[in-house]
Formats: C-alpha cells, structure tokens, sequence
C-alpha cells in the first residue's frame, strides 16, 4: 500500500493539470462545437509569458496575472471572435485544420516575440520548487506539486461555487448542458459563449504555467503531449461530463506514474509506454465508447456536408485554356528538370530533391484526405516506417537499397490496413485524433527501439546503387527521386480517374449515400489507407536515403500535423497540390535559412496562418491565385475594354 | 412469396422505442405508401431495411433470403435501391457523374489494379446513364456541378442514381420535402413512368397525400413506432384510428 502511495502521489500534479484542460476542452467543444485542437498552444503561451515575466525579476504574482489572467482570456478571445466564431458549423476538416493552423502558429509566433532560446529550469507558479514541505508514504512533496494539487483545488472549487451561485455561472452551466436549450430560453448566448472561452482559456493558462515546473525545460512539445493527455480525459466524459473529464484527468496522471513505478525501470517499455499511456487510452477510448463514436460521428454538433471546392483554374475557362493550363504545368516540370540538372548549385538541387521526397509524403494526403475525406493525422509516422524498415533492411541484410524503398512502402501498407480499421468505425474528428494518438504512440514508442528508429541517434540508409548504375551524385539522385514522383503521382492519378477514384470521391460526398449505391466503404477504406501508407513510405525511405541519417525526429507526429496544415493550405485536391505543397515547402525552409535564425519562425507562422485560408478557399492558395489570374486573362479576352 | 418481408421489426435509441413491432410486405412491382406523423419512425424502418441500422429484435427476408445482418452495400447489390429525406449528394460531382459511378458500381468490375494500369477510366458515355438522364429530365443540367442545381433535381438524381441500378425495391423517403408544388408533381409523374415502365416495387414515405394517392395501391400507417393501419389510400384515411393519430383528430 505503502509503494503504491509513493508511485501514485507523484501522479497528482500531472493529473491536475490534465483535469484543468480536460475541463476546458469539454466546455468550448460542448459550447462552440469547435474542437479546439490550439488549446495546447494557449498553455504554452501563458507558460511562455509567465517565464519571461518572472525572468525579468517581475514577482510571480505579477507574472500570474499577465500571463494567465490577462493574456491567456485575451488570446482565447482573440481566437473565439477572429476565427472559430465564423466556423461553427463548418465542415469537420475546417474546423480541425484552422484550429491546428494555430497548435502550429501560436508557439512559433512567441518565439519570434520573446526569442527562441533555451528555457530551462521554468519558475513555479507559488511554493518554491527545491523546498519539501512533507513527506508522504515515503515521497517528498515539494514546493511544484503542493502548489499545483492546492491551486487546483482552489480555483475547481471556486469555479464550481460560481456555477452554482451566480447568474453567469448558471447560465454558463447550462449552456454547456444544452446549448440550443439556452438559446431558446432568450438568453444571450453570445455573451454567455463569451464567458465560456475567457473560462476555458484561464483554465488553459493555468494550466499551462502549473505544468511548466514539472519539465526540466519549457517546451511547445511538451504541452502537444499534454492537450492529448487532456483530450482523453475529455474523451473519458464522452466529451459532455465535467466531473467525468476532471477526475479522468486526475486518473490518467496517477495512472501514468503507477505504470512508470510498476514496470521495469530502465526499459523501453517504462521510458516509452509511461509517456504514452494517454495515447493508448484515447485510442481505445474511441473505439470503445459507442456514444463517443456516435456522437463524433453523427451529431459533430451543427455539422454540414463538405463544402465543394470551388471550380478548378482549368474548370473555368473552357477547353482551350484547360490544355494550355496542363500544357504549362508540364512546361514547368520540364523547365524545372532540366534546370536542377544543369545551371542550379548543388545545395539548391539537394533542396529541391528533399522537396520532391516531401511531394511523395504529401501525395499520401491528396489521397486520403482531398480525394477520400479520411483525415489521418499520422502520415509523418508512415513516412519514419517506411524510412526505418529500409535502412533496417539494408543494414542488415544488405538487400538492395531499390528493394528496401519498395518494402519500407510494402511494410508501411500493412501498418496502414491496421490504422484503417479504427476508419470503419470512426470518422470526422474522432478518426483524426485516433490517428494523432497512433501518430504520438509510433514516436514515443515505435520508433525508439535499436531495432526500429534507435531513438535519437537514428538510422543510416546508404544511396542506392544499379549495378554500375550509382546514385551517390546529388544530380543522379535528383532524377531518381523525380522519376519516382512522377510513377507515384501516376499512381494516384489512375486511381482517381478509375473506377476507384470515383467511388471514392462518393464516400467523400456522403458515406451513407455511397454505401446505399453498394459501393463497400470497408474495402475502399482499408485500400486507400494502404496505398496512401505506401505512398508515405517510399517517400520517407527516399528522404531518409537522401538525408543518409534519420532518427525519429525527422518523422515525429508534429511533422504530421505540419504537413497536413501544410498540404490544406496549398491545395488537397489535386496531384499538383502534393508537388506545389513539396516544393513550396522546401524552398520556403531554404530561403528562411538565409535569414536571421530568428525569421525562421516564420515558417510555421505562415502555413499555420495559411491554414485559416482553407475555411475560404478550400481549393487551396495556389489553386486559388490560379484561378484568379485565369479569370482576368478569361474576362480580359472576353472584355478587353473593362480592364484597365 | 412477397419480395420484401419484415416481421416482428423492433429498434430502440437509447430509451425511444422507433420501432415497435412493424410487419410489412412487399410484392415484387407493388408501389406502397408509408404514412405517419413527425417522429413516427418511418426513416428508422428505412434505416432497417436498407441495412443502415441493425435491428433490435425482428427478421427481414429479401427474396426469401434473410437479409438483416447484411450490410448495406450488399443489400444494395440484392436490389434495393433508396433515397434520402435529407438529401445526401457527391459534393462536386455532376449529375451524369453521380449516375456514372452508380453505374460503375453496379457493374462491379472496379478493381484497383484495373484502374493502376489504367483499364478503369470511363470510356464511351453509357447508354444507360444517358437513357436515364433523359427519362428524368435531366439532360439539360446533366453537366453542371451539383451544387448549383434545384432541390428538385437534387431529388431526380438521387432517383436516378438509384434507379442505374435496376433496384427490384426502392425505397423512397419524401421525394416531395423541399419541392415547390409544380416540382411535386412532376417528380409524382415521373415516378408513375418509372413504374410503368420497369415495375419497380416501391416503398414510398410522403406527408402530401396526394401524391401518396397518385402512386401507390395501398399504403401503411405508422404511428409511435406502432403500425395502426394498412389497406387502401381512401380507406385507411378514412380510419377514425388513423384519423386521430396522423391528422390530430379529437372525435
Ligand atoms: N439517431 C437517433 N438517435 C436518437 N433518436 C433518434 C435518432 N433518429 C431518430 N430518432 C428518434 O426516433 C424516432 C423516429 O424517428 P424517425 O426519423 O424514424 O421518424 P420519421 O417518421 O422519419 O419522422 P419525420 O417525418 O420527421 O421524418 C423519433 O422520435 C426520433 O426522435
Ligand atoms: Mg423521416
């Protein structure tokens, strides 16, 4: 009793802190039917602030105040009113892709503002870390975890007195039960919704800064782990029950750290599986729950079909115009082959050719989300499978690099029907977490063992070689992977133009319609999964070929959100997107690097502003301008005289 | 031996009993109403029969196989064909296109491989799909995305893309919601066509009685998930029973 007090008491500060956002999450989602998937950059943010203010000698009371009190309201307000206000009832993919626009902006965007350096050793909020105030069953509760379990307390305490006691807390309590019953009451839910988003930020704030002491640095990593930790919580109260997600919350934290005290210590599976405990239990949680699935599935709240996307360039101006569209894309291709091989420096080639293994990646994401309406949020994780089964296989059985490519997408297909099964069931939002948690799970855990990714010090993959054929040469292996490219966008091309791609653009349209013409979604869902898995994995084994080393980190599940974001933004629908979305990702990194290390931070502050596009221009940026220029080409010829 | 048979039909959301109990039977080519008040549970006996929700006590025979613990893509390659209260279309898609993949999926012959090596794309245009297009009225607006068309056409291609797959049963549910009287009509004069021309047997659910007059023989009445009558349109009308329930008659 005695040992599991001490392995389960060192839990409840994690716990509580999960209990906070757990409560947060299930307040906006049940209020706004947004998602909020940023949530976890809001405690980030105040975790930030609250450093910086304290390492400028403010006292931590002042640093409490602006960075939960002030900032975090204001910045989940700014969200609220911005952004989520006018995507309510968006489709699934909007609503996810926008919110995960600002997971990926927000810590990028304060790293700009306050610099990106190291930040170790983040200040507790109240009691002072190093000092024990007692012992229990054996563990010394120091001054972070005292001050995280009482303030917890406190403020569930005073919210819950709120709730009961005051008009607003009523009102926002009830709201929360019924959001349409609040409505018809004649009560102004714009205020009260206004309330809610200020609550549930604080609570993220907080959150945030009672998190940041149990870290040995201040991290935007950490508080990704720590939303999912929190949306398994939520997901334990079928994302409706307050109490439920809170002391799912608190269960979840102990629960990790009696695994971590029970397991052997010192194994992959205690230093793994502790840290992935809330990824395992969310993914079973969805599976599991038959309300949590059919609520996700069915009532995602106020939910509309997807929105068409908008005529393509080529669409609109006529037949003549289409040819000259895909007779100039070609031209590009060929201009930007030739190019690489000749006049362009060979930094720039090795760029470009990173680019056209990304384009392989990305191709994955054109299948399964723009053309199928499945959103995984685990492609990064394909990719490293594929990359790690090749430079396994060929360090160990000296196979052919060529061959070891083929199986990385072969072995990265079957881990792909396996990710499929959870698609059957779930769908929306509720497949894209299941996806992201697989995505964590195969980072944390997949990838760290000697005979997968070898944790941090990674994998060697030789460059391949045909017989006197070698492709070690930058220029050489730039063709390689652009021949590879074009046979996958081939791929993916002849799947959409065939019988296939049509019956998958039906189930993207409307499941059940699909189903009732007799086409069998399960068989088309484990299909388009596999191949897309496949897709990923050659493109990583390619990647990781090019690179010559590559360790986890090049394939963690932020990557997958990133390249998601990334891909929406340029365009999802086309194969042109997938080798646009590549491109404009790679060459964008490079010229960054020419700038002050600062400005990279840019970076993801650009696609993640990007992302909030896709509300409005579903067809993405690229297609977007496209069509534009193609339209006043098309009204220039038409009417000369009314332009300029 | 009827087409279609459904006995002892019962299914539960969480406390609400839908179903209670439902018999029905089709013949092959029969057209039958299925009338009821809001909240009656005649898109739960839809879900049922097409496979979209399982039952929770009862047995449908289709052909006299069993059919209820077969999915709905199987059900739909039996023949039974329907159509959605709500109307559930392919964003993006044309109405040629949305008969095209109904076509294709009929045809069965969608393999991966076939479309890899590029055997797959649509060929020729099918004289099916164009003969149907015709037939619905719908050549004229055959190419335009879907989503700038009328709710009416909305109704006529989920019609259609039922009808590619020669359905021995279709299941209609309110192809006149939504539709101004004009539209109304004339989706009641097609559906008459339909039937002379293929003898489709039909279940058809519709509040405008009229309509359900100038289509069906006979029709059944269901009320709180219970079914309280069945016979003749005038007839059943006439039911003071079904005259409490479905018009909110005190007497
Ligand atoms: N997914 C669901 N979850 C819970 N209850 C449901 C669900 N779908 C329907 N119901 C309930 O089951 C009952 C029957 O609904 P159903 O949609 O079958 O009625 P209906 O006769 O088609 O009504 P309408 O004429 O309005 O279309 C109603 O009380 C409805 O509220
Ligand atoms: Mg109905």
């Amino acid at each position: 009793m005695t040992q599991f007090l001490s392995y389960a008491i060192p839990g409840l500060p994690y716990g509580c802190v999960f209990a906070l956002m757990a409560v947060g999450l299930v307040l906006t989602y049940q209020t706004s039917g947004v998602f909020n998937l940023a949530y976890g950059a809001q405690a980030y943010a105040s975790a930030l602030i609250f450093y910086v203010c304290v390492n400028a000698g403010w006292p931590s009371w002042a640093g409490f105040l602006a960075a939960v009190v002030v900032a975090a309201p204001l910045l989940g307000l700014a969200m609220d009113r911005f952004l989520y206000r006018f995507i309510r009832s968006a489709p699934v993919l909007v609503k996810l892709v926008s919110a995960l626009g600002m997971l990926i902006a927000i810590p990028s965007a304060l790293q700009l503002i306050f610099g990106s350096q190291e930040r170790l050793a983040p200040p507790s909020l109240w009691l002072p870390p190093d000092s024990v105030y007692f012992h229990v069953a054996g563990d010394a509760i120091n001054g972070t975890e005292l001050s995280t379990v009482i303030v917890t307390l406190a403020v569930v305490l005073l919210a819950s007195l709120m709730s009961h006691f005051t008009q607003i807390g009523l009102r926002m309590r009830a709201m929360a039960e019924s959001p349409r019953m609040v409505q018809l009451a004649g009560i102004n839910s714009e205020r009260v919704g206004v309330a809610i988003w200020v609550l549930s930020s604080f609570l993220a704030g907080l959150a945030g800064v009672l998190l940041a002491p149990l870290f040995a640095e201040l991290q935007a990593l950490n508080f990704t782990d720590l939303l999912v930790a929190a949306i398994a919580a939520a997901a334990l109260g079928s994302l409706t029950s307050l109490p439920l997600a809170f002391w799912g919350g608190i269960g979840l934290g102990v629960v990790q750290e009696l695994l971590g005290g029970y397991l052997p210590s010192g194994s992959v599976l205690s230093s793994g599986l502790r840290p992935a405990l809330p990824f395992a239990v969310l993914i079973v949680l969805l599976l599991a729950l038959p309300g949590l699935r059919e609520r996700w599935f069915h009532d995602d709240p106020l939910s509309a079909c997807d929105p068409p996307p908008p005529p393509m360039a080529a669409a609109i101006g006529g037949h003549g115009l289409e040819e000259l569209l895909r007779g100039g894309g070609w031209a590009v291709l060929a201009v930007f082959f030739v190019s690489c091989l000749t006049w362009v420096p060979g930094n720039w080639t090795f760029t470009l050719t990173q680019g056209l293994a990304y384009s392989i990646i990305f191709l994955s994401i054109v299948l399964l989300t723009g053309m199928s309406g499945q959103i995984s949020l685990c492609q990064a994780a394909f990719a490293g499978i594929g990359a790690f089964t090749c430079a396994q296989l060929v360090s160990h059985f000296g196979i052919s690099v060529f061959v070891g490519i083929v199986a990385g997408g072969a072995v990265a297909a079957v881990v792909g029907v396996v990710v499929a099964m959870p698609a059957l069931r779930l769908g929306g939002l509720a497949l894209a977490l299941a996806t992201l948690a697989f995505g964590l799970l195969a980072d944390n855990v997949g990838f760290q063992f000697p005979w997968s990714g070898n944790g941090d010090s990674g994998v060697n993959i030789p460059r391949p070689q045909l017989g006197s054929l070698n492709f070690t040469s930058g220029k050489a292996f730039f063709v390689l992977a652009f021949v590879l490219l074009i046979a996958c966008a081939a791929v993916v091309l002849a799947i959409r133009q065939g019988t296939t791609g049509r019956e998958l653009a039906a189930m993207r349209g409307s499941e059940l319609a699909a189903a009732s013409i007799g086409t069998n979604l399960a068989k088309l869902k484990i299909t388009v999964f596999a191949v897309a898995a496949a897709l990923a994995g050659v493109g990583g084994a390619l990647y990781g070929s090019l690179q010559g080393t590559v360790s986890p980190n090049d394939f963690n599940s932020f990557l997958s959100l990133v390249f998601m974001v990334v891909v929406v933004t340029t365009g999802v629908y086309t194969v042109q997107g997938a080798i646009q979305a590549g491109m404009a990702y790679v060459i964008l990194y490079q010229v960054l690097d020419y700038l002050p290390s600062e400005w990279r931070n840019l970076f993801p502050i650009l696609f993640g502003l990007g992302a909030v596009t896709y509300a409005l221009h579903p067809e993405g940026v690229v297609e977007w301008q496209k069509r534009r220029v193609v339209e006043i080409v098309v009204g220039w010829r038409k009417h000369p005289e009314a332009v300029g | 031996m009827a087409l279609v048979e459904g006995t002892g039909i019962s299914k539960r959301y969480g406390g609400i009993v839908a179903l209670d109990d439902v018999s029905v039977a089709i013949d092959r080519g029969e057209a039958v109403g299925l009338v009821g008040p809001n909240g009656a549970g005649k898109t739960t006996l839809f879900d049922c029969l097409n496979g979209v929700r399982h039952l929770d006590a009862g047995e449908i025979c289709f052909e006299g196989r069993r059919i209820d613990r077969l999915a709905v893509y199987e059900r739909a390659r039996l023949g039974i064909g329907r159509t959605f209260q709500r109307l559930e279309l392919f964003a993006g898609m044309s109405p040629r296109e949305h008969l095209m993949v109904a076509e294709r999926v009929h045809r069965a012959d969608g393999r991966l491989w076939k479309d890899l090596i590029g055997r797959g794309r649509a060929r020729a245009p099918v004289a099916r799909v164009e003969d149907l297009l015709v037939e619905l009225g719908l050549d004229e607006v055959a190419d335009d995305p879907i989503e700038s068309l009328s709710h009416g056409h909305g109704r006529l291609v989920e019609l259609g893309r039922a009808l590619v797959q020669d359905p021995l049963l279709l299941l209609l549910d309110e192809p006149s919601s939504g539709l101004d009287t004009r539209e109304a009509v004339g989706f009641a004069a097609v559906l008459l066509e339909v039937r002379a021309r293929r003898q489709t047997a039909m279940l058809l659910v519709e509040h405008d009685l009229d309509f359900v007059q100038r289509v069906v023989e006979r029709t059944y009445v269901l009320d709180f998930g219970k079914m309280i009558a069945s016979g003749r349109v005038d007839e059943v009308l006439a039911d003071p029973v079904v005259r409490r329930a479905y018009l909110g008659e005190v007497t």
